[in-house]
C-alpha cells in the first residue's frame, strides 16, 4: 500500500472513531451505571485492526483517546479511556492472531476486557472493593455491546474493499 | 465453512460470558438484605457514617457531593462534576450497594450488621 494512501486511510479511520465517540456521548444514558456503554468507536478500531494492521489500530486508538480528551477534557477520564482502550486492543490483537474467533468473538472479548480494565483502574485509584460488585453487570453489558459492535464491524470489514477506493 | 466454525466458537464464548455474569447477578440478588447504615469513603478512606433510619442531608467532601437519606434509602442529590453519573445512579438500600463518583473519588456504600450475614449463610 502506498504511503499516502495509508496515511489517508489512517486519518479517515481516526476521524470516524472520534465522530463515533462524540455520537456515543450524545446518546442519553439509559442505565446509570458507570462503564455501561455501546463502544461505537470500537467499530473503527476493529476495522483498522482487520484491514490495516496491528500498529495502525494502536495509532488510531491512541489518537482517538487523546482527541476525545482535548474535546471533552478530564484527565481522570483520559486515564480510564487509555487503560481500557490499550488493554482491550492488546486482547483483540492476540485473539485475532491466535484464536479461531470471528469478528464477533474478538469484539466481545474486546468489550469485556475494556470493562475489566476500567474496573481494575477504578479499584486501584479509589481503593474501594465495592467497585468489584459492578463486574457482573459490566461483564453482561460488555458482552451484549460486543456482539452488536462485532456484527456491524464484520459487515463493514467484508463489504469495504480498500483496493477499490482511491 | 471456516466461517461457520468461527461462529460456533463465538457463540461458545458469548454463552460462557453471559451465564457467568448472570450467575453472579443472581447470587448478588439472592443475598441482598437491607442495610443499617451508609459509609462514605473518600479516596478509599472512611470519613463518615450515617444511619439509614434517620432522614437527613449531608454535604460530602467539602460540598462536592450532597447525600440525602430518606425513608431508609440513600442517594446523591448533587454533584459538581459534569457527567452526574452518581446522581443518576438512583437510590441504594441493600448491603453492598454503592454509589460511586469517579471524578471526586467519593464512594457511598451500604453496610449492615455482621450477624445478619451469618444467618443468611447458615
Amino acid at each position: 500500500m502506498k504511503k499516502a494512501k495509508k496515511l489517508t486511510l489512517l486519518a479517515m479511520t481516526a476521524a470516524v472513531a472520534i465522530v463515533l465517540s462524540f455520537v456515543e456521548s450524545q446518546i442519553p444514558t439509559f442505565i446509570a451505571i458507570p462503564g455501561v456503554k455501546l463502544g461505537l468507536a470500537n467499530i473503527a478500531i476493529m476495522f483498522t485492526l482487520y484491514k490495516l494492521g496491528v500498529s495502525e489500530a494502536f495509532i488510531v486508538s491512541i489518537i482517538r483517546a487523546l482527541t476525545v480528551f482535548l474535546i471533552f477534557g478530564g484527565i481522570v477520564a483520559l486515564i480510564y479511556t487509555l487503560c481500557g482502550a490499550i488493554f482491550s486492543l492488546v486482547i483483540m490483537c492476540l485473539l485475532r492472531k491466535l484464536s479461531p474467533f470471528s469478528e464477533v468473538g474478538v469484539s466481545v472479548a474486546g468489550g469485556v476486557s475494556h470493562n475489566i480494565a476500567q474496573v481494575a483502574v477504578a479499584f486501584f485509584m479509589l481503593d474501594a472493593s465495592a467497585i468489584l460488585l459492578y463486574l457482573p453487570v459490566l461483564l453482561f453489558s460488555g458482552t451484549v455491546a460486543g456482539v452488536v459492535i462485532g456484527i456491524v464491524s464484520g459487515i463493514l470489514i467484508r463489504r469495504i474493499n480498500l483496493d477499490k477506493i482511491f | 465453512m471456516e466461517r461457520k466454525r468461527s461462529i460456533r466458537y463465538d457463540v461458545f464464548l458469548i454463552v460462557i460470558l453471559l451465564s457467568l455474569s448472570l450467575c453472579a447477578l443472581l447470587i448478588m440478588y439472592l443475598s441482598k438484605r437491607d442495610g443499617t447504615n451508609v459509609c462514605v469513603e473518600i479516596n478509599g478512606e472512611q470519613v463518615a457514617q450515617y444511619s439509614l433510619s434517620e432522614d437527613g442531608e449531608y454535604a460530602l467532601n467539602g460540598g462536592t457531593n450532597i447525600l440525602r437519606i430518606e425513608s431508609g434509602e440513600a442517594y446523591l442529590v448533587y454533584a459538581d462534576c459534569p457527567d452526574k453519573t452518581c446522581v443518576h445512579s438512583g437510590k441504594i438500600k441493600y448491603v453492598g450497594q454503592s454509589i460511586i463518583c469517579l471524578p471526586n473519588k467519593v464512594t457511598v456504600i451500604v453496610k449492615g450488621n455482621a450477624s445478619n450475614g451469618v444467618d443468611l449463610v447458615s
